[in-house]
């Protein structure tokens, strides 16, 4: 069985869940190799993790010239990898960044790419939603080594005990790749709440909260859920681009979704259609979102959100 | 000073997008337009021109895709854009992504033997349609460029450019010399609209229709045929069966979420 490299998404050593889905994903097509890129210290913190959800092989490669460069050195770093190893497939994470990797990685080795897959199956048929989630469509890499970037929540992790087997690799990185320099780095402020993307709940907000955003955390905080925007309340500077939910934002696939004064743009709904369960509050009948919902409130999210938190905290006993 | 700005011409998403039965998207049943993201991407090469001392900086808007894409041009050259390429073939008929970055790669080859080296080239951040984000990122790699992506903020001065870039984890600062290739997001601030000038001046504008033998493409690399992937088919997601609505009255709207939410198992 051919190894299939899994691009490691970790913070500081902190193993992202998406990692663990994609190792899961990995052993469909075969031997899940991750690939850490971070010091070696962080790397042995991360190991075990790696281990439990499958991973054969653990990469490390040692990240002192690449830290501070913008995508290229990573793209450099895996196209050496794959030269050294012939793996089956790459998995990467769906990130911004990780989909610019992929990019750069399929032309560095001439291989095909497919991102933003939510599925890929045994035989490397891939899953993608298009067109704000209206098409599914399977699409499979038919040359060179598949290069596919996944989006969180794509599977379940499974712990599978793998060999773990670690090994160095020492990359040699062009002054080519060094051009796009990191000059400042400010560390997002944690929110205490689960991270939007990987979150199994997602309450969100819009124009309709009129910027008091306190219903929508109250009842997110009770769900245990991440708190989303619509673009308006982003632009309105209500909440950071970071919470933003939609085209030009994250796409998030909990759930459950919660709309709170949300109409249901095209854009917006790019970025949640594919929850599983859809929940809506609003004073229109008539917004779109509730063309989507599995259950809608029309009505007034000052009064219905506070009310229900308490109900849900009522219940939780 | 030589920028080219990428724009691609798409299916409005607003309309009923949908595919042909090569399962390649459909760009003449459904009405096409620029990209909303590269009018961003617009805005930003004017902006930096403007700030440029002496009126030798120009901007070529340049849209690879089928005869009606030329609008897209268009509406870039009314925005402000000095002049137009539009490369058109019916080879690159459903080019996946390496091979749109290759023949875009290569018109701004060209575009720098005609007018001088390209000092930026400025993408958006995403096409609606496609929406991979990889162009941009692609066509670093093939101009042996600095990437500076997914810049929510542009500063520039002389040939450094500094942008703030939105990560996962952090907000950073990234700086580079120029030549680049710059991509942007639609944070960084509206775009303007055509004046009634701006539509009239545009008539006059430079524009030119390249095939991909002015370029110097192979046909054979490009295309449906030479793709490096195969989509196997297109279904359209069955509709949302409807969902249960409730008007809420006197704090009943609360209590029925909350069932919902339990006979789910949320609570
Ligand atoms: C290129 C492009 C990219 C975009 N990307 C995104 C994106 O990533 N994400 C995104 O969200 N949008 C995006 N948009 C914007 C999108 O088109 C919409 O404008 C936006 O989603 C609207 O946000 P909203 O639903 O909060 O506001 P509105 O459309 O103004 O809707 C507000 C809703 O709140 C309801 N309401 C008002 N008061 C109350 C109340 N007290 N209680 C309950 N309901 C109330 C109203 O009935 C209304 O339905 C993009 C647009 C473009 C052109
Ligand atoms: N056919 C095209 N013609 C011109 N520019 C394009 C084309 N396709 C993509 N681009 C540029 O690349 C960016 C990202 O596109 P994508 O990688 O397809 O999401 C767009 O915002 C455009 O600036």
């Amino acid at each position: 069985m051919s190894e299939i490299l899994v691009l490691v998404d970790h913070l500081d050593g902190n193993v992202r869940k998406t990692t663990n889905e994609l190792l899961t994903l990995a052993r469909r097509l075969g031997e899940p190799s991750a690939v850490f890129i971070g010091p070696e210290a962080q790397a042995a913190e991360a190991t075990e993790g790696l281990k439990k959800f499958g991973a054969e092989k653990i990469y490390v490669v040692d990240d002192a010239e690449i830290k501070g460069y913008l995508v290229a050195p990573k793209a450099e770093v895996l196209a050496q990898l794959v030269e050294k190893a012939s793996p089956g497939s790459v998995l990467i994470p769906s990130s911004a960044e990780g989909k610019e990797i992929a990019g750069r990685l399929a032309i560095k080795t001439d291989s095909g790419v497919i991102t933003d897959a939510v599925d890929i199956t045994d035989g490397g048929v891939t899953t993608q939603s298009v067109f704000a989630g209206s098409f599914t469509v399977p699409a499979k890499v038919s040359k060179g080594t598949p290069i596919i970037t996944v989006k969180p929540n794509s599977a379940a992790p499974e712990e599978v005990a793998g060999a773990g087997a670690v090994e160095q690799f020492a990359p040699s990185i062009s002054e080519a790749a060094k051009t796009a320099q990191i000059v400042a780095s400010q560390p997002r402020q944690s929110t205490g709440r689960p991270e939007l993307t990987e979150a199994a709940i997602v309450v969100s907000g819009g124009r309709g909260t009129g910027g008091n955003f306190e219903p929508v955390e109250g009842l997110a905080d009770a769900l245990g859920a991440a708190v989303g925007a619509s673009r308006a309340a982003v632009d309105s500077g209500w909440k950071p681009h970071t919470f933003q939910v939609g085209q030009t934002g994250k796409t998030v696939s909990p759930q459950l979704y919660v709309a709170n004064g949300i109409s249901g743009a095209i854009q917006h709904r790019a970025g949640m259609q594919t929850s599983k369960t859809i929940v809506a509050v609003n004073k229109d009948e008539e917004a779109p979102i509730f063309e989507l919902v599995d259950f809608g409130v029309v009505g007034d999210l000052h009064t219905v959100l506070p009310a229900l938190t308490e109900e849900v905290n009522k219940r939780k006993g | 000073m030589n920028i080219v700005v990428c724009v691609k011409h798409v299916p409005d998403a607003t309309a009923d997008r949908r595919f042909e039965s090569d399962n390649t998207v459909d760009r003449v049943g459904v009405d096409g337009l620029l990209s909303e993201l590269d009018e961003y991407a617009i805005e930003q090469a004017l902006q930096i021109k403007e700030k440029q001392e002496g009126d030798d900086t120009t901007v070529t808007a340049l849209c690879i895709g089928p005869e009606g894409a030329a609008d897209a041009v268009r509406k870039a050259l009314q925005m402000g854009a000095d002049s137009g390429v539009h490369v058109s073939d019916e080879a690159i008929a459903g080019s996946d992504s390496l091979a749109t970055s290759l023949v875009i790669a290569e018109a701004i080859k060209k575009v720098g033997q005609d007018h001088g080296q390209v000092d930026l080239v400025v993408c958006g951040m995403a096409s609606t349609d496609g929406a991979m984000s990889v162009v941009p990122a692609m066509l670093a790699e093939r101009l042996g460029l600095p990437q500076v992506t997914f810049a929510s903020v542009v500063e520039s001065q002389g040939d450094q450019v500094r942008v703030k870039r939105d990560g996962d984890s952090a907000t950073e600062v990234i700086g580079a010399t120029l030549p680049i290739v710059l991509s942007v997001t639609d944070q960084t601030g509206e775009a303007r609209y055509p004046s009634f000038k701006g539509i009239m001046a545009a008539k006059k504008k430079p524009f030119e229709t390249l095939s991909l033998s002015d370029i110097g493409v192979d046909a054979g690399t490009v295309g449906l045929d030479a793709a490096y992937s195969t989509v196997e088919e297109t279904t359209e997601r069955p509709p949302r069966s409807a969902g249960e609505i409730v008007t809420d009255e006197d704090g009943s709207g609360a209590k029925a979420l909350a069932e919902f939410l339990a006979s789910k198992k949320f609570i």
